[in-house]
């Protein structure tokens, strides 16, 4: 009973597929579709959820209300302001698509859903739970990355064929941006893949699958995973151009980065590919470093694994949520410093240090050990990106 | 340490976060159709025309003088004196406004129309929601949407509207008081010349012809 509630997608999956007038030919696209559509509509129902969540949460944080109007449509009810994404997605619809006269109107029209199909595609490889990887690729995570990189085209299509001055700023920032934190991104995940000794995101899961006693054998709980899950957040939030990395889109300076441009369904799709984005390298990080689909105590594991999943996710987006909500926008050459001079050695030497933690004898002494090499490069690290300043308070003199 | 400052952020937005669900006073958002604050009394937003008593044509303050609306900076009042006069509230025949239009759309606010006014007839509101749906005629407010009376005058502004109550009630007074002397000055002149009755009435002074 218990594992046909925890395998209820794939029982009906199955079960539409075994219907008898579908054509046999027909069989592998069907197949296909009946993993796709769900995984579409539940994660653009979720973004939907998300941007309301978001606006409330900031909201709440600033000692706001926040959306609390929109309810249903032609109803009386207001669900608290959970009608709002819907309210959003009808006023994107409607609204007029502007192109601007100087626009290359092909690469104009491509660069929304360049970026859009390589995010859906990454979650192609994501294990949602038991039996639940869309694809159980051998080169998963490497497939990850390969469609996550694909992103940063369509991001320069979008910027360069606006023809406009911000939007091309926006998108140089936005590639440099990208191309500085996936090098960390990816070497802390380097460790994972060393430890677990497969590329497939269902290999990794199933390697963090069993318990001491109650407790998880999440790679979040070493010290090189530790710092790799944290590395690959801030990586990752850096990637998904959120707060406090959201430079390409700079509203005070740069108005809209590089979908300035861009009205209507065509920037409802970039906000859209953004939010997915984020949701699939969570999914990532949650498989990497905080055990995918398991759960986290021995005794709750009679829960469906799909939803430990998503409660990890939400977690996790509300993590996102909460940063935004606190760390103000660095500045360009912050964040080069931050990438290149504290987050690559970081992600470097956590590399060293998984090794050691693998050839060393389980013990206190290897915990002292891995966890020594990675605290004082991070103090040391962290005071040479500060440059040697004291942060004060700061002082103000006034005119008389 | 490097990311000390980031805990420490992250502890305060924590706490207001949850403080705004806890505390009530941290929410200073006013929830605007449902709750409102009370007006200020020195708002302003839109000038309407007082009248005295309950009839708001007999108790029309304004004598179409047209000063309002040749000071209005925008012009956006439009008056037509009438051709006939109705008595005034000390009695006096005078001219009353057979139209008195106001665009909102064009009213600034300024109260200049209010200050030049010398009869006290037009005040300033602190009505705000004058939203419409007919962009045209439904913000071209005539003289019956623009007719207050001198009660709400009283409740929107009270202290502005006392001081104003109290200069007409003086200035009735005194013309009470002159039509009074006048009345006593023909009695007395009446009574003095049904002593005499001898002598004819005096000539009436020459009329003159400036």
């Amino acid at each position: 009973m218990i594992d046909a509630f925890d395998q209820i997608f794939v029982l009906l999956k199955h079960w539409a597929l075994d219907w008898p007038f579908w054509p046999e030919s027909l069989k592998p696209m069907l197949s296909v579709l009946f993993s796709i559509v769900p995984l579409m509509l539940v994660f653009a129902l979720l973004f939907g959820i998300t941007t309301v969540v978001e606006r409330k949460a900031i909201g709440r944080i600033q000692n706001r209300y926040g959306p609390n109007r929109v309810g249903l449509p032609f109803t009386d009810l207001r669900m608290f302001g959970f009608g709002q994404f819907i309210a959003d997605g009808i006023k994107a619809l409607t609204k007029e698509d502007v192109v601007p006269r100087a626009a290359d109107k092909v690469v104009h029209f491509l660069a929304p859903i360049a970026l859009i199909v390589p995010v859906f595609l990454a979650y192609s490889v994501l294990p949602y739970g038991l039996n639940m990887a869309p694809i159980d690729m051998d080169t998963g995570v490497l497939f990850f990355f390969a469609v996550g990189a694909a992103t940063e085209l369509s991001v320069f299509m979008a910027g360069w064929s606006s023809r406009n001055k911000y939007s091309l700023l926006g998108a140089m920032r936005a590639i440099a941006q990208m191309i500085s934190y996936e090098v960390p991104l990816i070497i802390s995940t380097i460790t994972v893949v060393m430890m677990v000794g497969s590329l497939s995101t269902v290999k990794i899961v199933e390697a963090q699958a069993d318990y001491f006693g109650q407790l998880p054998h999440w790679h979040v709980f070493t010290p090189w995973g530790f710092a790799g899950f944290i590395l690959f957040l801030i990586a990752a939030m850096a990637e998904s151009n959120r707060s406090p990395f959201d430079l390409p889109e700079g509203e005070s300076e740069i108005v809209a980065g590089y979908f300035i441009e861009y009205s209507g369904f065509k920037f409802a799709l970039f906000f859209l590919a953004e939010y997915l984005g984020m949701f699939a390298v969570s999914g990532l990080a949650i498989t990497l470093f905080l055990g995918g689909w398991t759960a986290p105590l021995a005794f709750l594991s009679w829960l469906p694994s799909w939803l430990w999943f998503f409660a990890k996710l939400l977690a996790l987006i509300a993590l996102f949520i909460w940063v935004r909500g606190t760390v103000p926008r660095l500045r360009m050459d912050q964040l080069m410093n931050f990438g290149w001079k504290f987050m690559l050695p970081m992600a470097l030497i956590n590399i060293a240090a998984a090794g050691l933690w693998r050839f060393l004898p389980a013990g206190f002494d290897r915990w002292a050990v891995c966890s020594a090499m990675l605290i004082v490069p991070y103090v040391l690290l962290g005071r040479g990106l500060m440059g040697g300043k004291l942060f004060t308070k700061r002082t103000y003199r006034y005119a008389e | 340490m490097l990311g000390e400052g980031i805990i420490k952020g992250l502890a305060e937005t924590a706490r207001n976060f949850v403080g705004s669900y806890v505390e009530a006073d941290r929410l200073t958002t006013v929830q605007y159709p449902e709750e409102r604050l009370p007006t200020k009394e020195a708002a302003r937003n839109f000038p309407f025309l007082v009248f005295d008593g309950n009839d708001a044509h007999a108790g029309m303050r304004c004598v179409a003088c047209q000063i309002c609306e040749k000071e209005c900076p925008p012009q956006c009042i439009y008056i037509e004196k009438s051709k006939d006069k109705k008595p005034d509230y000390v009695g006096k025949p005078q001219f009353y406004p057979k139209i008195f239009d106001i665009d909102v759309s064009v009213c600034m606010s300024c109260q200049i129309c209010v200050e030049v006014c010398p009869f006290e007839a037009i005040k300033m509101d602190t009505e705000f929601e004058l939203s419409n749906t007919d962009r045209f005629a439904g913000l071209l407010f005539d003289k019956h949407q623009l007719a207050k009376s001198n009660e709400y005058y009283r409740k929107i502004h009270p202290a502005e509207a006392a001081a104003v109550d109290g200069r007409l009630a003086a200035e009735k007074a005194k013309a009470e008081a002159k039509t009074k002397a006048d009345v006593e000055a023909k009695a007395k002149a009446a009574a003095a010349a049904a002593k005499t009755a001898a002598p004819p009435p005096p000539k009436p002074a020459p009329i003159p012809t400036t």
